[in-house]
């Protein structure tokens, strides 16, 4: 009985055990249900996901720099150039004590305090896995020295590298500007610009100049070259090679030698001067003096030497040419001559008569002649000639504000003239709700004769200028001024021509034009005001003299060149076409403080224009007389 | 005797499906783990020196009669609590846990001892108390298990544990433990939950957070779980291919010859490669819930079911945390990652298996 008892009980007992072996294969089941559906999950619903992941693991994407294209003058010369140089660069993950290795190095090759900095600038802003420069442009005996020695730094390599060189330096600044180091503002433009992409690898961009408004010719495209890499980021193999695409080389209107003379005429003075090829835009001179070299700017410029510019009364980085804004004085006068003509003011053989003195009608304020007892009777062609102030007074308050307004501006007055460089201003043409928006005042007669003679409101930039005269030496054609004349594919198969359509023509009567430039040709004759500047010239030269003021005078007060501090003299302007008879050239000068246009400004326009037209290369400067009188304005 | 005869009995207690599942298994471990060494003959070589040492163990195992096996409980169980105590004391620290012992001649880990020596423990200990199972002999031998436990939690080393908590769980599941306590049980842990969180370690915490987010972390901790669940993934239905594995030949996975080894597996192989290899497991897990079923007596059907289940538990939670379903806990891919030790614990539960189907008729009769 207790057997049966316990067989029975033993029977229980494997029913019981086997009902938990089946929960038991239940569970074994249930787990690898789970794995099945995970895995299937994993590698068939989401494969793709886990496949794009795995490649943008193993593949990296390495841009490849372009070389940036070269800048040429019109006739070969090299203006902004790409030289291989070589670089020390340190792979941080290979040195443990990144300050020792410096040190070490400084021992072999000179690393100044400055690259120092630099350097940590660089580790502060950059990924831990790029190896960063030390020191940049290293001579030969350097590479030589630091190649003999280099078992002794596994964390250091020798890189050969393209930089950017100036060879004009500071005779082309102003016009070349120079590229920077990408800083953050220009990424977010970069970005914002959907550029960014082709930047990557790219250290430098433009920053002023020709540099920078060609930026999207110049840079070229990014090659990308696909790599395959580990986790710790070495490569292991190439995948694919696309090669970069070099920069476009721009070739410049510019002759550089005109650009030489042009900047060596002003001696010691400040100024500008734009010339420019009245039958199609091209600009053949833009000279901005003082300028400064563009090369230390390449790799960041150190503060002292910044300091010294950026604080030199001579302002330096500031483009005169671009963006200094003056009075145009007496350079305004055949444009007005052309506005008197065409709103029928006067006509042409109409004389007035001039006692060095003009009074508004019912008015006893004296606005006086640049000679006094004035020029006796004198028409617009002789007014033109002497630079009579006393015809424009009257011409200009007869014509009306509106009416100069009107008429001006179609010469470019008050306008950017669009040249190809950024950050151009665009000078200042008054007109009566111009005062009334500036100053909320109505415009008063007094007003209207400054205007007249270029002083008051009037304000022109030398470009602004220059393409006005060029306008006029062209019969009112005119062409927008550039100063690159095509941009060539790197390879030189294919070539793009920049701006050689007139951009509007101002249908000017011949006859008036004819009367305003033979007037303008006169000036460099007997009795003009450049007499002394055209001497000796096989070619007329159509010119006007001009002069702006510094400081106003009081009424009734008198200007004495000599009593007053030479940075507060009248700058002096001229502006020119030649030959007088059929123009090749036009330009616009402007020197600071050299007091009268035709004894400073007419000879500096006198070499560029002899070399331009003659090939006539001027000896040494020679200190320019003065001649009393017959050179006054 | 002659030759034939002589083969016949070297065989005798050799499981044959179950022996047929193992070298499957096996050599599939030479061959991933050539790829998982790039290509290289150094890891599969010594793989190969730790199969051959454990697959000895396991034919000695098979041939040893059950009674003896049964002696041999308490001695190794009280051994493996010695050892861990002695750890706890003297253990040395290696990545901030304290689970080897220096012996002198050589460095052990007595928790890997356990994972043999607690199922035995209890099973032996059912055995002795078969007739008159009360409630306190339960509790008596969740306290045999809960002592070990304690000390191997407290090294830390989670993934012991719960796979020894595990196994010894299935001695008391199939000792026929009542459903009402296993769910009360159940009730106990979840309600227990925030406490065990608070009693954690912070890198446990952390692996534990990483399976709801890895990507919060994706070069620090969830950084293992990414770049499996990548490798995984970007393998696809047919794989990338023997030796062509990306995430592998490129060192992007981490450990990839020992608890991640299955990442290579599937990445090379696909979804076939997984599901070919989850059935090889499934196989062996059968052959082990046949022997269970057929085993004589009540300690070996406890310990073949313990071990089958044990077994079955370790590949699920291993291929559940490459796969990126659980956390990162240090378990192999049973008797394909590279390591002598859970090598060696595997074929002798194995042997002990084998020498449970291959002893039941002496057993019998």
């Amino acid at each position: 009985m207790k057997k049966h008892a316990e067989f029975k009980n033993h029977q229980r007992e494997i029913f019981h055990f086997q009902l938990r072996l089946v929960v038991s294969i239940g569970f074994v089941l249930l787990l690898l249900a789970i794995l099945l559906i995970r895995f299937i999950y994993l590698q068939a619903v989401r494969h793709n996901y886990y496949q794009t992941l795995a490649e943008s693991n193993r593949i990296s994407i390495v841009p490849i720099v372009p070389n940036r294209g070269l800048i040429l003058d019109r006739n070969g010369v090299v203006l902004a150039r790409n030289y291989s140089g070589y670089t020390l660069e340190i792979n941080r993950n290979k040195t443990a004590d990144l300050e020792a290795t410096i040190n070490q190095l400084a021992t072999l090759v000179e690393i100044t305090s400055k690259d120092r900095k630099r350097f940590k600038k660089l580790v502060a802003e950059s990924h831990d896995f790029e190896t960063l420069v030390i020191r940049n442009r290293l001579s030969d005996e350097e590479v030589a020295r630091f190649a003999a020695q280099q078992y002794r730094f596994p964390a250091i390599e020798i890189k050969a590298r393209l930089f950017r060189d100036y060879p004009f330096g500071d005779k082309m600044s102003h016009l070349l500007g120079y590229i920077g180091r990408i800083n953050q503002t220009d990424e977010a433009q970069l970005e914002a610009s959907d550029l960014g992409a082709n930047y990557r690898g790219s250290d430098y961009i433009g920053k002023t100049g020709l540099e920078q408004s060609y930026e999207g010719d110049l840079h070229g495209t990014t090659g990308i070259e696909q790599v395959e890499v580990d986790a710790g980021g070495r490569a292991v193999r190439m995948l694919s090679h696309t090669a970069p695409v070099s920069g476009n080389t721009l070739v410049l209107s510019i002759d550089a030698k005109l650009q030489e003379i042009a900047e060596q005429s002003f001696g010691n003075y400040r100024g500008a001067l734009v010339a420019i090829d009245p039958n199609n835009g091209e600009v053949l001179a833009f000279v901005s003096k003082p300028g400064y070299d563009p090369n230390p700017f390449i790799d960041g410029i150190d503060t002292q030497s910044w300091d010294e510019l950026n604080n030199s009364p001579d302002v330096p980085l500031n483009n005169r040419a671009l963006r200094g804004q003056y009075p145009p004085g007496s350079t305004i006068k055949p444009f007005m001559a052309l506005a008197g003509l065409n709103f029928r003011t006067r006509k042409p053989e109409q004389t007035i008569s001039d006692p060095g003195v003009y009074y508004l009608p019912g008015s006893s304020r004296q606005y006086r002649d640049w000679k006094a007892g004035g020029h006796g009777s004198v028409n617009l062609f002789k007014a033109i000639q002497v630079s009579c102030d006393t015809y424009f007074y009257g011409l200009a308050t007869e014509m009306g504000i509106d009416n100069i307004f009107t008429y001006l501006s179609r010469f470019g007055f008050g306008k950017k003239t669009g040249i190809d460089l950024e950050g151009e201003t665009s000078g200042l043409l008054p007109s009566q709700d111009w005062k009334m928006k500036r100053y909320q005042q109505i415009w008063y007669p007094g007003d209207t004769v400054s205007v007249g003679i270029g002083q008051g409101y009037n304000l022109v930039t030398p470009t602004q200028l220059a393409f006005a005269t060029a306008t006029l030496a062209n019969d009112g054609v005119a062409y927008k001024p550039h100063l690159v004349k095509e941009v060539r594919s790197s390879l030189g198969d294919s070539k793009r021509l920049i701006a050689s359509e007139p951009i509007y023509d101002l249908k000017i009567d011949p006859a008036q034009l004819q009367l305003v430039k033979s007037a303008m040709a006169a000036v460099t004759q007997p009795g003009g005001t450049a007499v002394y500047a055209a001497l000796g010239a096989p070619y007329h030269i159509a010119g006007k003299t001009g002069t702006a003021q510094v400081v106003a005078m009081k009424q009734g007060e008198k200007y004495d060149e000599k009593k007053v501090d030479e940075r507060l003299r009248d700058h002096a302007w001229f502006i020119a076409f030649a030959p007088a008879e059929e123009p090749r050239v036009a330009l616009a000068v402007l020197a600071e403080n050299g007091g009268h246009g035709g004894s400073t400004a007419a000879p500096i326009a006198r070499k560029v224009l002899d070399y331009y037209l003659l090939g006539k290369i001027p000896k040494p400067m020679v200190e320019v007389k003065e001649k009393e009188g017959s050179e006054h304005d | 005797m002659t030759r034939r005869q002589l083969w016949l009995r070297f065989i005798a207690h050799l499981d044959r499906p179950l022996l047929l599942g193992i070298s499957l298994l096996l050599l599939t471990s030479l061959l991933v783990l050539y790829s998982a060494d790039n290509a290289s003959w150094d890891r599969p070589l010594r793989q190969m020196l730790n199969i051959v040492v454990a697959l000895t163990c396991m034919w000695l195992i098979a041939n040893l009669p059950l009674h003896y096996l049964m002696r041999t409980a308490v001695p190794i169980y009280v051994l493996g609590m010695i050892l861990l105590v002695g750890v706890a004391l003297f253990g040395e620290i290696s990545h901030g846990a304290r689970r080897w012992l220096n012996l002198g001649v050589m460095n052990i880990q007595p928790s890997e001892l356990m994972k043999i020596g607690v199922p035995l423990m209890m099973a032996w200990y059912f055995e002795k108390h078969e007739a008159t199972l009360t409630l306190k002999n339960y509790f008596i031998a969740a306290l045999l298990l809960l002592m070990p436990i304690a000390l191997i939690a407290r090294q830390p080393d989670l993934g012991t544990s719960i796979l020894i908590l595990a196994s010894g769980f299935y001695v008391l599941f199939l000792a026929g433990l009542s459903w009402r306590v296993i769910g009360v049980l159940l009730v106990a842990v979840i309600a227990s939950a925030p406490v065990m969180w608070s009693m954690m370690h912070d890198y446990q915490r952390h692996r534990i957070m990483m399976l709801f987010d890895p990507s919060q972390d994706a070069l620090g901790n969830g950084y293992h779980t990414i770049q499996a669940t990548i490798a995984v993934g970007s393998g696809g239905i047919l794989g990338k291919g023997y030796l062509n594995g990306t995430q592998t030949h490129l060192d992007f996975l981490p450990e990839r010859t020992t608890d991640f080894i299955f990442a290579v597996y599937s990445e090379e192989f696909g979804l076939l490669g997984s599901i070919i290899l989850l059935a090889i497991y499934s196989f062996v897990v059968w052959r082990g819930f046949f022997i269970t079923g057929n085993a004589s007596t009540y300690f070996t059907r406890l310990m073949a079911g313990s071990i089958t289940l044990t077994f079955a538990t370790y590949a699920f939670v291993n291929m559940g945390m490459v796969s990126g379903i659980l956390p990162v806990v240090g378990v192999p891919l049973p008797l394909i990652s590279y390591g002598g030790t859970s090598m060696l614990t595997l074929l002798l539960g194995f042997g002990m298996l084998m020498s449970i189907e291959t002893h039941k008729k002496l057993v019998k009769s």
